[in-house]
């Protein structure tokens, strides 16, 4: 075991994974010999070789076609976007073709390839690279998105995603980067995608969230169970297409309540669809609406003004309180 | 002004003139006699079957087709200096390229028709399934073409776009991708004068097709698209400069479709004349190769009637084993989205199979 930051674990699960399987190939722009922008890739040039981790062009539909090929090739790829805002460039690689390569060839050809990515805000970035675009990649068909809120399950969430035979996006909160350490063990360990996490237990509002959300929920129950002595149960999805609606009904059936918490806008994430899901599967259980805590429909925040727009934990303590009043 | 720093020339290359006489004897390709017969009747064979496949369509038997007529050249010729084990990867129009490299007909057929067995391409043929978004197979044969050269395999990849195709964003990507990690990839563009309703002219100000590799750092030759000698020449030099870690071409193929852009209400009398029509005609590539050939007595009118008629029969066989093909079930199209179905897809197929709602 050791004490790892995210962004430790992640290098660390990449390392791994570039030791077992001689097809994975890591690169994207500044990987290489910069060992990129956030140090994810750091020492995996040295170690592996210019074959296997490489710088590419400045060009994000370039590289996840590259990634497309590539797959067709039998190697199993895991590019990277250097920011997620810089998605748009390869969104019809990402949702047009590697997400339905397997359909459109009747299964003759798949994409097992990871798009690894950082995003998400609190960390002062320029514009467009803290966005919360995951919600884009929810309507994709073909396409699984995974986003880890700790070390632990960084690593084990990655090293699945790499084996997953189709295609996952695989998006990492700057801010969780190196917020906190955690003990990873040093050994090989799968998370299975599709699952969440119930990461505190309660029995008096169900809080589903995903990302940087999850540690702010956690304080905001902790904080909830001083104040008013109700315990709410924290639920981290980790992956957030498919959605885990099973844990998740689970809880709500115990609770009788829920709130959703994230950092995309009201009408971006994961929000909606989580409702929408929640409704389907655990209306009988409710005896309250479903509340969202998210930021304004706009557009992402200017960095002086970030904090007073992302969701914090007063906002989560305020619709925790409303929830329980209805 | 200051100091030249670069200069660049575009080679312009053909073998057979309109008359079918040979204007270029260096360039003239080492080819058998039946490989120069075989080159014939596959454009016979392309010419039939787009007329078939038109005549289909208005019927209702076919669905989606883009008619490849006056383009024969163009695409038999790139095929025909590929091997079996180079990858193919076509844009909408390229079915001719598909067949001859294996992919067979029967499976276009049902690729025209909107069925999921139409993108089952065999196992061992090396054929990507036709590209509908311009330009989106140019940067995944960057891919292609760096997997063989990561493997150490002296194949490539050739992939194929239009005239208006050359104007996308992953065009020039996917060719600088190629040139920066000199992958055996071949970019073969089919300039047939027209993208929909749009002349060539207001693509780009570029003078030829061929001179946007120069951006990349990648040599660029134009080719008259209406010889299939010449076609033929300039791939097999791409293909072997690729082979031998040279990296990539982009060949401009300068040739015309005598057909609308697709059989799906496109008509080209609202923008091109009858006159340029006439011009191209007179280019044919039929007529010029077939005139090459009977001169050297390796063509003949019964010949071409053989191999018409044999067409004609292939495609009715291929007719018949898509009418054959079992009819698409919804649960099919989720079986086939990932390797294992997620439990929401699960319990879609449930849904659907009228096991209670969600």
């Amino acid at each position: 075991m050791a004490q790892m930051t995210m962004i430790q674990a992640i290098t660390h699960a990449l390392d791994l994974e570039l030791a077992r399987d001689e097809k994975v190939l890591l690169f994207g722009e500044d990987v290489g010999n910069n060992g990129g922008v956030f140090r994810a890739t750091e020492g995996l040039q040295k170690k592996y070789g210019e074959d296997r981790v490489f710088d590419t062009p400045l060009a994000e539909s370039g590289i996840i076609g590259l990634a497309n090929g590539l797959a067709v090739q039998g190697f199993r790829p895991v590019p990277e976007i250097q920011f997620f805002g810089f998605v748009f460039e390869a969104f019809d690689q990402i949702a047009s073709q590697i997400a339905r390569l397997r359909y459109r060839s009747g299964g003759r050809f798949h994409a097992p390839v990871t798009i690894r990515s950082p995003f998400g805000g609190g960390v002062r970035t320029p514009e467009l690279h803290s966005d919360s675009l995951e919600g884009l990649f929810l309507q994709s068909p073909g396409i699984k998105v995974v986003i880890p809120s700790t070390p632990y399950d960084a690593k084990g969430l990655l090293l699945s995603a790499i084996r997953d035979n189709d295609p996952v996006i695989f998006l990492e909160h700057m801010r969780l980067y190196r917020s906190f350490r955690q003990e990873v063990p040093e050994e090989e360990y799968t998370i299975p995608l599709g699952k969440a996490n119930v990461v505190r237990e309660g029995k008096d509002v169900t809080i589903v969230t995903y990302g940087a959300m999850v540690g702010v929920s956690q304080k905001a129950a902790d904080q909830w169970a001083k104040d008013k002595g109700l315990q709410a149960e924290v639920i981290d999805l980790r992956t957030i297409s498919p959605i885990d609606i099973e844990t998740i009904a689970a809880s709500i059936q115990k609770t009788g309540r829920a709130i959703v918490v994230q950092e995309a806008q009201r009408s971006a994430g994961a929000g909606a669809e989580i409702v929408a899901q929640i409704n389907e599967q655990a209306i009988f259980h409710l005896e309250a609406p479903v509340l969202r805590v998210t930021p304004p429909d706009t557009v992402y925040p200017y960095g002086l003004i970030e904090d007073e727009w992302l969701p914090t934990q007063q906002s989560v303590l305020a619709a925790l309180n409303k929830v329980v009043s209805l | 002004m200051g100091k030249t720093v670069s200069e660049h020339a575009v080679p312009y290359v053909q073998v057979l003139d309109e008359n079918g006489k040979v204007t270029d004897k260096e360039l003239l390709p080492n080819l058998t006699d039946d490989q120069l017969r075989e080159m014939m009747k596959r454009m016979v064979f392309t010419r039939i079957l787009d007329q078939r496949a038109i005549k289909l369509t208005r019927q209702g038997r076919l669905g989606f087709y883009a008619p490849v007529a006056g383009q024969e050249a163009s695409m038999i010729g790139s095929e025909f200096a590929t091997d079996k084990e180079d990858f193919v990867v076509p844009g909408y129009r390229d079915l001719p390229q598909c067949v001859y490299h294996g992919y067979p007909l029967y499976k276009l057929f049902l690729y025209s028709r909107g069925h999921q067995e139409g993108g089952r391409v065999p196992d061992d043929v090396n054929v990507m399934m036709p590209q509908i978004i311009i330009g989106a197979q140019i940067v995944q044969t960057a891919g292609i073409a760096l997997g063989y050269k990561l493997k150490g395999e002296k194949r490539i990849a050739i992939t194929y776009t239009g005239d208006g195709g050359t104007s996308q964003g992953d065009f020039y990507e996917g060719m600088n991708f190629a040139g920066a990690y000199k992958a055996p990839a071949v970019f073969f563009v089919q300039n047939n004068q027209y993208a929909i309703s749009v002349p060539r002219e207001k693509q780009t100000a570029a003078e030829t097709l061929a001179q946007k590799a120069i951006a990349a750092g990648i040599p660029g030759v134009q080719v008259d698209g209406m010889d299939i000698l010449g076609v033929y020449a300039a791939v097999k030099q791409a293909a072997d400069r690729a082979r031998a870690g040279e990296g990539p071409t982009l060949i401009e193929a300068v040739t015309f479709r005598y057909g609308p852009h697709t059989m799906s209400g496109d008509d080209p009398t609202r923008y091109r004349t009858k006159e340029t029509e006439a011009t191209w005609e007179k280019r044919d590539p039929l007529v010029r190769f077939r005139t090459y050939l009977t001169e050297k007595g390796l063509w003949s009118d019964d010949e071409e009637q053989q191999v018409i008629e044999a067409a004609k029969d292939t495609i009715t066989e291929a007719l018949k084993q898509a009418d054959s093909a079992a009819k698409m079930k919804v649960e099919d199209l989720i079986d086939v989205m990932f390797e294992e179905p997620t439990t929401a897809l699960k319990r879609q197929r449930a849904e659907i199979n009228g096991e209670g709602a969600n």
